[in-house]
Formats: structure tokens, sequence, C-alpha cells
């Protein structure tokens, strides 16, 4: 009997500590607020830098795909925080922008690569037949991609768009490399006030998986509604 | 209608088709027929230009079409095609595929589209399957609507490219039927077949190429009773 009173005591004690005395859960909100900010303004800057490249990717002109595939080996041959640090001291260190935005512009223009990947696998994807008949009734390739290609394609695109989102979000724990105070950071700085390693980080690795499995039962819905008119 | 001068064609080093010379009358059914890679097909996508040809000269209705740059799109209103694989848009419902071209670019509205869908549709057999998925139907079922939806244009020329080719037998009659009782109204036809007694039936000329020519042509009685040349006979005793 002493032995479970000992194992409540210990845990209340950790959860006080580390949660309710000094208000420190706040930093916690705070620290995923950050998170899921910055994942946001990443997966839009992602998303708009990801499309632009695919469409260079794709295009004839030569020298627009050697750029866009240059683009994309450089970001997915090295790893994330370096690009962050690169990024942050030696482009954007100087100029005027948040740390917040800094760290958006990093992860954006690491995510557009791998979203340009995606979208042209998805648009490639896209049985040829489809460009031909919408052509061949008239339609110029501009409109046969507005109403026939991409329509199809966002299909292909969608589901592994929202999984690239779930990775970002994970990838945005880096952040604290430049001193972005986000959940993980929020996680050490509460470790180095109560000595406690564990209870900090295991709070911040539950709140990283309930946003992630939202995401993740949100991706299935998804895909069962994409599956539907196949 | 259609001229054909001399026409080239080459992927790369591969030589396909190497001077073709034709004239297509307004009515007149062609059925181009001869072995794999004989160049038929690639002929045919030459007429509305979804292969670029390397040389020589098409014209449809005396307009040169290889010089016509971006105003092609308008050219190929005129020019209805059916293709082997159907490629129905899979996004869209059976009607939806047949208005979504005159709706966008005739300005159709949309009520008058719905009820020309609809009588087109009754036309190739097809009734109350206007508002299923392209999945849900057959092959022959939906290559009723690819003529359908090609129809829906107004076209002046229809191109047919295998269209029997990639369907199960039992559903092979139900196109050929449809692409009959078309002829029969009058429209110009140009059809890549393997399909010999629809061509023998249907066709007013038989052109039959070989290695990028057009090696012999003539009515179908010329062509499958006395043809003149060697290959041309090999060829047809081995599919009759």
């Amino acid at each position: 009997m002493s032995f479970l009173v000992d194992i409540y005591k210990i845990l209340s004690d950790a959860i006080y500590i580390n949660l309710i005395k000094e208000d420190r859960y706040l930093l916690f909100i705070k620290g995923l607020g950050v998170s899921l900010k910055l994942t946001i303004y990443a997966a839009i800057l992602g998303i708009i830098i990801g499309l632009l490249v695919a469409l260079a990717r794709m295009t004839k002109n030569k020298v627009l795909n050697k750029i866009a595939l240059l683009y994309i080996d450089l970001i997915r041959g090295t790893p994330a925080v370096v690009q962050l640090v690169i990024i942050y001291y030696a482009i954007l260190g100087s100029s005027s922008l948040s740390k917040i935005g800094v760290a958006s512009v990093a992860f954006g223009i690491n995510s557009g690569a791998y979203v340009a990947e995606l979208v042209r696998a998805g648009i490639q994807a896209v049985d040829k037949g489809q460009m031909e008949a919408a052509r061949s009734l008239g339609f110029s390739y501009g409109q046969s991609m507005g109403y026939i290609i991409i329509p199809q394609a966002v299909k292909n695109i969608l589901p592994a768009l929202v999984s690239e989102f779930i990775v970002l979000l994970k990838e945005t724990a880096i952040a604290g490399y430049i001193a972005l105070d986000d959940l993980t950071r929020m996680g050490d700085i509460v470790r180095s006030r109560t000595f406690d390693a564990y209870t900090p980080f295991i709070v911040v690795a539950l709140i990283y998986l309930y946003v992630t499995s939202i995401l993740t039962y949100f991706l299935g819905k998804l895909e069962r509604r994409m599956s539907v008119s196949d | 209608m259609i001229e054909v001068v001399d026409l080239h064609k080459s992927f790369g080093e591969l030589k396909v088709l190497k001077g073709i010379n034709t004239d297509i009358k307004k009515g007149e059914v062609v059925c181009i027929i001869g072995a794999s890679g004989s160049g038929k097909s690639t002929f045919l996508r030459c007429l509305n230009l979804l292969e670029e040809p390397t040389a020589g000269h098409i014209y449809i209705d005396g307009l040169p079409i290889m010089e016509l740059g971006k105003d092609i799109n308008k050219l190929r209103q005129r020019v209805g095609m059916v293709f082997q694989q159907f490629n129905l848009f899979p996004h869209m419902t059976v009607i939806d595929n047949v208005t979504l071209a005159p709706i966008k670019l005739k300005k159709m509205s949309s009520e008058m589209a719905q009820e020309k869908g609809i009588a087109l549709l009754r036309k190739v057999g097809l009734i109350d399957k206007d508002h299923v998925y392209p999945n849900q139907l057959s092959g022959g079922q939906k290559q009723r609507v690819a003529i359908a939806r090609a129809l829906a244009m107004d076209p002046e020329i229809m191109l047919f490219d295998e269209p029997t080719s990639a369907l199960d037998p039992e559903m092979v009659g139900e196109v050929l039927q449809v692409m009959k009782q078309l002829a029969k109204e009058g429209m110009t036809m140009v059809v890549v077949t393997h399909e010999m007694g629809f061509a023998k039936e249907v066709g007013d000329r038989i052109l039959f190429m070989d290695e990028g020519i057009i090696a012999e042509e003539g009515t179908p009685e010329e062509i499958f009773k006395s043809a003149k040349q060697e290959r041309t006979r090999a060829f047809l005793s081995q599919v009759l």
C-alpha cells in the first residue's frame, strides 16, 4: 500500500513542479502555439514554392528546369537543421524579420522542395490520354490543365500533402536551434528550471502525439473521400 | 475536305511516316488498315496535330493546319476524336463529360448543352446513364459516351483511333453500330481499325499502310478481293 502512495506522491510532485508551479503549463501552451503558427506559415509558403517549382520542373524551358532541379536536390540532400541555421545566421539574421518569420521562411523553403515533387508526381500520374482527349476537343493547354488535369491531380496530391504537413510539424521541433520558443524548446526551458528531464519532455511528446493524431484522423477521412469516385 | 501532302513524322531517329499523300472528301468514310507499327495511328493523330508532323502539309478545308499556331484549338473543335482507351474524364459524370466542351468552348448555356447531351446519349443508346460516373460503365458504354462527347462539338470530321481494340468481343458490335449510323448520316470519318468486317461494309475507301507509307488504296472491293500488291494480300491473309 505504501508503495502506491509513494508512486502517487512522485507523480503528483512531478506534475506540480513541471506544470502547475509558476503556471508552467502556460509555457507549453505558448510553445504549442508557436509550433502550430510556424507549421502553418511554413506550409503555406511551402505550397506556393512547391507549385511554382513543380511548374518550373515540368516546363520545356531548360534553364528553369535546371534551377528547379538544383533547388530540390540541395534541399533534399542536406539536413533541415543545417538549412535553418544557415538561413538564420547567414541570410536573414541581419534582416528585421522576427525569429518566427525567419523560421517560417526556412521551413517553407525546405517543405517547398518536397511539395514540388508531390505536385509533379500527382500531375504526371494523371493518364496521358486525359490531356489528349481534352486537347482533341479544342481546349488549350491551360484549360485542359484547369478543367481536366488539376482536379484529378488534387486527388492524388492532397493525402500526401497532409502527410507532409504532419512531418513538417514534427520537423519544426528543431526551431530551438535559433532560440525560437517552440514547444520542444519550452520543454527544455522547464527542464532547466525543475531539473526533471523526463516529465517536461513526456508532456511535450504527448502534445505532439495529440496534434498529429488529429491530423492523421482527418487524413484518413480525406483519403476515403478521395477514393469514392475512383 | 482533308488534303495531306508528303507527310513525314519521325520520333528521334525512328521514321514512322515516310511521305503520306491523300485526299479525303466530305462525307467519305476512310478506313486505315495495316499491321502494328505501320504508322496508321500516328498518321491519324497528325490530322489534328496531337502528333506534330516533321515535314509535309495538311489542309483542312484549305486551311494549312500546321501553320495555325494557337488557332489549332479552334480547328480541333471541328475535328472530333475517339480513342482506343476512351479517355473519358473520370472525375465527371457522363453528362458532364459530354457537355463540358460545348459549355466552356462554345459558350452554350448549361440548359441547352444538357438537352443536346441527353439527345446525343440517346442517339448512342445510353438512356438513364447521364448521372453515373464513367467507372460504372462497361467498355462498350464508355466508348459510346466518348463518341457522344466528340459529337457534342458538332464536328465536321470524326477521327477514330482503333475504337474497338480495347473492348471485350461482345461489346464491339454496339460501338460499330453507332459508327455505322454516323456514316449513314454523312459524317466524314477516318477510322483506324482492325475490324475488317466494318471496313468492308462501311468504308468508302480503304488505305492499307505499311512501313510508313500508304502501300495501296482503293474501294473495299478492290482491296479485299483483288489487291494488287503482294504485301497487301499477305496482310489480309493473316487477318481474315
